[in-house]
């Protein structure tokens, strides 16, 4: 080692970023990977166009990958990343406001043409003077050539080679970060075994780009990012989709119910769909519908049947299975439906993340039609979320909603796998005396119907979507309907009691508390911690049950001056709160830019409620 | 085997039947119930699934585990109750409005997918429930309080859409002709496979005798052809009518005259996959046609619950990943156990560790 020069950092944040097609989500995945597996805890956020090839070389198919990595608990993808690396012109343009201030940039100087430069529609030959990137540190290497020519043995066609040039970039910033190469060699080995020459030639150009890193590092900066200090145990790399898909099979295996999904593909719960597909080996059956409807009315029907029953899908599809949400409201049948939450209204933008959902989720039903609504917080408590909405739905009969986003879904993070006995358990509420079983009997505590499942043989009823008396008779008794409507509703509430209370993060009492739900979590931490640390009198309450709320929360509020509510769409949660806990003052922070928060936007938000 | 000795009123529910006097469903209901008790299949393995209009209250006078769902839905519902138990015995009750206006898209997928699921479409050409409105079986040009000026729109033919979506099983049958229903829906339940039977049933209250001119007894016999598998295609009073295929397209022709004979008549071969004929068949129409009846389609084809179940037991023969436990930890995963590890808290037991930093 002559004179790279070595930086030493807490954590890092790293951009991927090039045209959709260049690979670049995979090149990030690979790295996070080496990373964590290198002991780093890490947080990613891929950033994609719905466009699946969008024009070569513009803007709108800029496709990117962000890694966060340090040696202590890293709780975001990072605001703004320190390193980028530009596949072209137009990556430089579309991530320019996302950049660290004397961050690096590493780009492919070979892709820097004047044609490049027109397609990402510069009006001059300095693109980087043109995106006020001035004072970075800015890293010419000729990707492309320096590519073609660790392949000129190989004999491949043009199409192949340029099909590398992530692999040179990987090799590069693995150098650069000091992550060994093996874990992604074996990837490769893995992936192409059936293709000896794509291994080769990958590896070939992955170690090429990791020594030009080491033979040229009189301009390229090392950066050093130490090992996190975690729990001990097995770990994985893990993202929302996958860990909620799983945490369903977890709950399946513990309630000793058959798994059943009833999907439709949409972005970006597709993935939740694929990763229980796979699972045939634990028995999942997986029912793509053809339609969302007939998503949740397979699912719905499978419930009748006695399975845990699923149904998977993003905002325009939960206006879609509205109707039927209400049937499994009335029909008093368990029921969990996921929604990962995009960019609304309408199809508004697919693969980027919002918080719009929430009031659709509670409210978008005909009738008093009330169901249980969480939350999950980061890509790896989507398991346990997942696991626990399917244990209030079939212990207390009742539908849940399990609300994730996009940026949780795609998001991933090292997780310490649990075993299946830390878990708790799951009891279904399934029927056991035919002499004195009644299909809309309630239990006096729970108010949880029973589960007679066909195939019971003395246990025969009908349910359906017109009230009921409890023998389970059409109704249109006045006294009746009031009456189930409101223990519908109390059996809802009464779910509190298996919750855990509302926690406090920071102090318990103090000027401001920080009121957030869902996929912000990692941000909001981040920001309450970095101000703590100056000093400040700021705490968090971070909810993952939305209805019923914890117990305690209105006591939580009391203890502090101020309250402000943090969320990615346009107040729906603090709509929520004035209506259930009207004798507090709620503030808001509120963005719907298809982006997580920055902890930059919110210390600052925070900073001015505590001046004020 | 046991015998069960269930007779049709082990299958009526206690519920007060609520359908119009004179309604066709009532004798649709007994077929269905009779049929029942003569497939010798435990009470308790029934389920009857129904979605919205008159017809679908059917669950409600059932004494098998019922769902009464939502309007168009009970196919998909069906289909979820069917592949999550494949050892139910799944019927749905739905009408012309519930399965091929607002239900269409979940009829049709049932039938491509080949659920074991018997259907059966009650089909009167009218909304009942909504006090009569055209359906999208009724004629080009009928007057209703929705179409005072007639409908300019031309109807579906169920068993079209049937093959249309290459369905297996297709039968047709007249709702009073109890007789012929049942031994129709014993037909359908014994297929393996989604089986549509369509019954030409009879709304008293706005469109009483819309099916008269077919399901007369009076013109039963000339006006019904009565198919069997393996059987000549013949009708009419003295069952001197048959069909012969005569330059690409059905034809009738009288026994006896012309040089026809018996012999030169269609022989029904229901269990043909080529569905040409069977199409044929569903299209005739009266005045020129007697209308077919019976089981007019009825082709084995792989079955979509079985398959599932197969698919699965396949995987689960080889597999590597039999329990959750091995799941978290197949693939990559990494062992962390350094001097500054802190020990695991299970999840639900983790607390904000903020306060102590």
């Amino acid at each position: 080692m002559k004179d790279a020069k070595v930086i030493e950092l807490e954590e890092v944040a790293i951009r991927f970023s090039g045209d959709s097609g260049d690979g670049m989500q995979l090149t990030g995945t690979l790295f996070s990977d080496a990373s964590a597996l290198f002991g780093n805890d890490i947080s990613t956020f891929p950033d994609y166009p719905s466009e699946i090839r969008a024009p070569q070389g513009t803007v709108g198919g800029v496709s990117g990958f962000q890694v966060q990595f340090g040696k202590k608990q890293v709780n975001t993808p990072g605001d703004y990343a320190h390193v980028l690396i530009a596949m072209n012109p137009a990556a430089v343009k579309a991530n320019a406001t996302f950049m660290n201030p004397g961050g690096t940039i590493i780009f492919d100087a070979d892709s820097f043409t004047q044609k490049n430069l027109d397609k990402a529609n510069f009006k001059t030959d300095d693109p980087f003077t043109e995106c006020n990137l001035v004072d970075y540190a800015k890293i010419a290497v000729p990707i492309t050539s320096m590519t073609r020519e660790s392949l000129k043995d190989y004999g491949l066609d043009n199409k192949s080679v340029l099909r590398s040039k992530n692999m040179f970039a990987l090799g590069l910033v693995c150098w650069m970060f000091g992550r060994p190469l093996d874990y992604i060699e074996g990837y490769i080995k893995k992936k192409f075994a059936k293709k000896p020459l794509v291994v080769e030639t990958n590896l070939k150009v992955l170690h090429d780009g990791y020594n030009y890193g080491m033979n040229m590092q009189h301009m390229t900066p090392r950066y050093m990012v130490h090992a996190a200090a975690i729990e001990r145990g097995i770990y994985r790399n893990i993202n929302g989709n996958q860990a909620t898909a799983w945490g369903f099979l977890a709950a399946a295996e513990k309630s000793g119910l058959n798994l059943f999904q009833g999907s439709y593909p949409i972005t970006p719960a597709t993935d939740i769909l694929s990763a229980l597909a796979e699972r045939k080996d634990l028995g999942v059956k997986t029912f793509q519908a053809e339609d969302e409807i007939a998503g949740i009315c397979t699912a719905i029907g499978a419930a009748f049947a006695g399975d845990l029953a699923i149904t998977t899908t993003s905002g325009p599809g939960l206006a879609l299975k509205a109707e039927a949400l209400g049937l499994s409201v009335m029909t008093e049948l368990p029921l969990v439906v996921v929604n990962v939450q995009r960019g609304g209204p309408s199809t508004g933008l697919p693969t980027k993340t919002e918080q719009s959902d929430l009031l659709q989720t509670l409210y978008g039903r005909n009738g008093e039609s009330p169901v249980v609504v969480i939350a999950a917080s980061t890509p790896s408590d989507c398991f346990y979320y997942a696991f626990l909405a399917a244990k209030i739905a079939v212990e207390r009969m009742v539908p849940v909603v399990l609300l994730t986003d996009g940026f949780l879904g795609n998001g991933s993070e090292p997780w310490r796998v649990p075993s299946m006995d830390e878990l708790p358990e799951i009891k279904p509420r399934i029927a056991k005396n035919k002499d004195t079983y009644k299909p809309y009997k309630r239990d006096e505590e729970t108010l949880a119907r029973e589960w007679a499942i066909p195939g019971m043989d003395g246990f025969q009823h009908r349910v359906g979507g017109l009230e009921k008396n409890i023998d389970g008779a059409v109704s249109h008794d006045p006294e009746n309907h009031q009456r189930l409507t409101e223990q519908r509703a109390e059996k809802v509430e009464r779910v509190a009691d298996m919750l855990p209370q509302l926690d406090v993060c920071g102090d318990e009492s103090g000027d401001l508390l920080v009121v957030s739900w869902g996929g912000t979590y990692g941000h909001t931490l981040s920001a309450v911690r970095e101000l703590k640390e100056e000093g400040k009198s700021v705490s968090l309450a971070h909810f993952n049950f939305i209805k019923p709320l914890p117990k305690n929360t209105e006591e939580v509020f009391s203890r502090f001056k101020k309250i402000v509510v943090c969320e990615l769409n346009m107040g729906q949660f603090s709509a929520y709160l004035r209506d259930k806990l009207p004798g507090f003052t709620y503030n808001q922070v509120n963005k719907v830019k298809g982006l997580p928060f920055t902890v930059l936007e919110l210390k600052q938000n925070f900073n001015k409620l505590l001046e004020d | 085997m046991t015998d069960f000795n269930y007779t049709a009123k082990n299958f009526k529910s206690e519920n007060e039947v609520r359908w119009c006097p004179g309604c066709g469903d009532y004798a649709i209901m007994n077929s269905v119930q009779r049929t029942m008790a003569e497939m010798n299949i435990p009470h308790e393995k029934f389920a009857v699934i129904s979605g919205i209009g008159c017809s679908s209250r059917f669950p409600y006078y059932m004494s098998t585990f019922g769902f009464h769902t939502i309007h168009g839905r009970a196919t998909a519902i069906a289909s979820g109750v069917k592949t999550a138990n494949p050892d139910l015995n799944v019927w749905v009750i739905t009408g012309d409005g519930d399965s091929l206006a607002i239900g269409g898209n979940h009829f049709i997928h049932l039938v491509r997918r080949n659920i074991d699921v018997n259907l059966v479409l009650f089909n009167n050409k009218i909304y009942g429930l909504t006090k009569g409105q055209y359906s999208p079986t009724s004629a080009r040009g009928v007057v209703t309080k929705t179409s005072p000026f007639g409908t300019v729109e031309d109807p579906f033919v169920p068993g079209q859409l049937v093959l249309g979506a290459s369905g297996n099983f297709f039968a047709r049958a007249v709702d009073s002709n109890v007789k012929h229903t049942q031994q129709v829906l014993k037909e359908a339940a014994q297929h393996a496979g989604t089986s549509v039977v369509e019954v030409l049933q009879n709304c008293v209250i706005f469109n009483d005798g819309i099916h008269e001119e077919i399901a007369d007894p009076k013109f039963r016999n000339e006006r019904q052809l009565f198919l069997e598998h393996g059987k000549p295609m013949v009708f009419g009073n003295e069952k001197d009518k048959g069909l012969v295929f005569d330059k690409g397209r059905l034809k009738v022709v009288k026994i006896g005259e012309d040089g026809y004979t018996l012999d030169d008549i269609l022989v029904h071969d229901a269990k043909t996959s080529d569905p040409t004929l069977h199409l044929a068949l569903i299209n005739m129409a009266l005045p020129d046609f007697p209308v077919a009846m019976g089981v007019i389609r009825s082709v084995e084809a792989l079955v979509y619950d079985q398959e599932v179940t197969r698919q699965i037991n396949e995987v689960q023969a080889t597999r590597k990943i039999s329990k959750v436990d091995e799941l978290l930890r197949s693939g990559n995963t990494w062992e962390v156990n350094e001097p500054t590890s802190s020990d695991p808290v299970p999840f639900f037991k983790k607390r904000c560790t903020l306060a102590q930093e």
